[in-house]
């Protein structure tokens, strides 16, 4: 009995500990955090955490502009959300016989994607450049997109592939008796059945790419083409003096969706979400 | 013909990625070799190891392959994995609200687009700005964090966006730890330390690998953050291996240069990535 009490007793203990520790860090981490939210409502928002000098919209109602915020957006989603579509058609096309029938091909296949999910794409922006300087890609939607779904791919197909495989093969087995093609069962069947592992793959994919930098800095040189991460540098320098304010509240616009997504997909389907496939191999 | 038409809708995925993945990598293979530049020249000729004999001779390259090696180290192996292993045994023993409302506010930073995170940091760490504001309050000596330490600089804003990878992947792993054993310990008179050095961590080391390998790859290859944070500067003071490729290839014009260190670059991958495999030891 006692012995339990005083473990009981050291564990509360340890209990207030670890949540001093806890708080402490989040302290630390919240205060870039709490810069942005204040600055986006602040009349006169500088670089620093204070209390705003009255709560005002007029941030937001300065960027809510065609050129400054609807534009990059809408860039942002016609690329990434074109550049997801793919992924996932084709991520989920490619897993289905690398899931469903055996072959000599399918290890070192799901070897090398495994392998190049790995790989520092950064590393390669500068050849792709070069490349799409000389195949007249550059500078073109459509040639970002295809960049973009490339990179994603690797991993969309690892990721989707685990999901595939816990989809029991008996029930396609039913509808193809029945003359189901192997099409018909993966669309009607399979699929619906890891409805929630295709939406895992779709999120990933598209906030991967929403909040990429490097791609579309390198590959559009177009202002009016321009996704919201590239545009977002135009606070600072054309626009002379950096006004706070606009800068936070534009970052919150921009940054809203895929917090959104993140907490859909989380909710569903518990905290590391994302890391189920790439982790745990 | 069977085998053919099942292997059929692999097709498109396998096209994208042999033309945009596969293409621009073996390309970059190629013209790391060459005195490709941007302007002035119409041709180039192939031109051996010079890019890389040049890269070895260069002070500046060298000053990046150490800024990374930096980076690296600090932000990912001691501060990110640190960080996050610590964060998650935290939370085994935290209370709920806590524990849900410090997930929050890490996973909110990690889920952040880069550029965002990158200017939330350097408003974080410029002269005028927060860091400052709190180090006069606790009177403690301010200084121009971008300026003087701007590698720790961006480091630390690496910390702050990637540490939450490293808590899910800890407190997944820490989950699987059955009770028992722990509890075992514990009555046994084993202390907090003693039981994360001799029972935890070995139990989890599959995952501090395969944590610290994605890590690792994750941080070679961050160009946004510093990019807006300082641009590699001041000088060259932040300039890692992505950020010194940039300036070669369009800055100086020296595609062919700058490639072969997006070369490097991509070798080092490469073995990090075949480590990572071997880690996973995974049965495809």
């Amino acid at each position: 009995m006692a012995a339990r009490r005083t473990l009981n007793s050291r564990r509360d203990t340890r209990r207030h500990a670890a949540d001093a520790g806890l708080l402490f860090v989040a302290a630390a981490f919240v205060l870039p955090l709490a810069w942005v939210v204040l600055s986006a409502l602040d009349p006169r928002a500088g670089l620093k955490v204070k209390l705003p000098d009255g709560v005002t919209l007029d941030n937001f109602d300065a960027v809510l502009k065609p050129e400054i915020t609807f534009t990059p957006l809408l860039n942002s989603l016609i690329l990434c959300g074109s550049a997801t579509l793919l992924t996932v058609v084709c991520a989920a096309l490619a897993a289905y016989p690398l899931s469903r029938f055996r072959s000599r091909l399918n290890r070192p296949f799901l070897l090398t994607i495994l392998f190049a999910t790995s790989l520092p794409i950064t590393a390669i922006m500068v050849p792709v450049y070069a490349l799409f300087v000389q195949v007249n890609l550059i500078d073109t939607m459509r040639g970002t997109i295809f960049f973009f779904t490339a990179s994603q791919l690797p991993f969309a197909i690892w990721l989707m592939k685990n999901f595939m495989d816990g989809v029991p093969k008996e029930l396609e087995e039913a509808a193809w008796t029945d003359g189901a093609s192997s099409f018909q069962s993966l669309l009607r069947i399979v699929l619906p059945l890891m409805g929630p592992g295709v939406a895992v793959v779709t999120v990933f994919a598209f906030v991967m790419m929403w909040g990429n930098f490097f791609v579309p800095f390198m590959l559009l040189l177009t202002p009016d083409q321009m996704p919201a991460s590239v545009s977002i540098n135009d606070f600072f320098g054309n626009r002379g003096t950096v006004v706070y304010g606009q800068l936070a509240a534009f970052s919150i616009i921009y940054s809203t969706p895929v917090i959104l997504l993140y907490v859909l997909v989380a909710r569903r389907l518990g905290g590391g979400f994302a890391l189920g496939g790439a982790v745990k191999g | 013909m069977r085998a053919l038409s099942r292997a059929l809708p692999v097709a498109p995925a396998l096209v994208l990625l042999i033309l945009f993945l596969a293409g621009p990598i073996a390309y970059c293979a190629y013209i790391a070799f060459t005195d490709l530049q941007l302007t002035g020249q119409a041709e180039s000729s192939f031109t051996g190891f010079d890019n890389f004999r040049t890269a070895f001779r260069d002070e500046a390259f060298l000053n990046a392959v150490w800024l990374t090696l930096v980076f690296t180290v600090l932000s990912s192996l001691v501060g990110q994995n640190t960080l996050g292993l610590a964060l998650a045994s935290l939370m085994q023993r935290a209370s709920k609200p806590v524990r849900t409302v410090v997930g929050g506010i890490v996973i909110t930073a990690w889920v952040l687009p880069e550029v965002v995170a990158g200017f939330l940091l350097y408003a974080f760490f410029r002269r005028e700005g927060t860091l400052n504001a709190v180090l006069d309050w606790l009177h403690l000596p301010s200084q121009n964090w971008l300026f003087t330490l701007p590698i720790l600089a961006v480091s630390f804003a690496n910390v702050w966006r990637g540490t939450a990878f490293s808590m899910l992947v800890y407190s997944a792993a820490l989950n699987e730890i059955p009770k028992e054993i722990t509890e075992a310990a514990e009555v046994d008179g084993a202390g907090g330390w003693r039981r994360m050095w001799h029972i935890t961590l070995p139990m989890i080391r599959r995952s501090i690998g395969t944590n610290l390998m994605l890590n690792t790859l994750q941080t070679l290859s961050v160009f946004g953050l510093i990019w807006v944070m300082t641009r590699g500067g001041p000088g060259n003071r932040s300039q890692t291996l992505p950020l010194f490729m940039y300036e070669q290839a369009f800055q100086k014009s020296m595609i062919g240069y700058g490639t072969a260190v997006a070369l490097l670059l991509l070798v080092v991958g490469s073995l990090f990535s075949l480590v990572y495999m071997r880690l996973l030891r995974t049965e495809v």
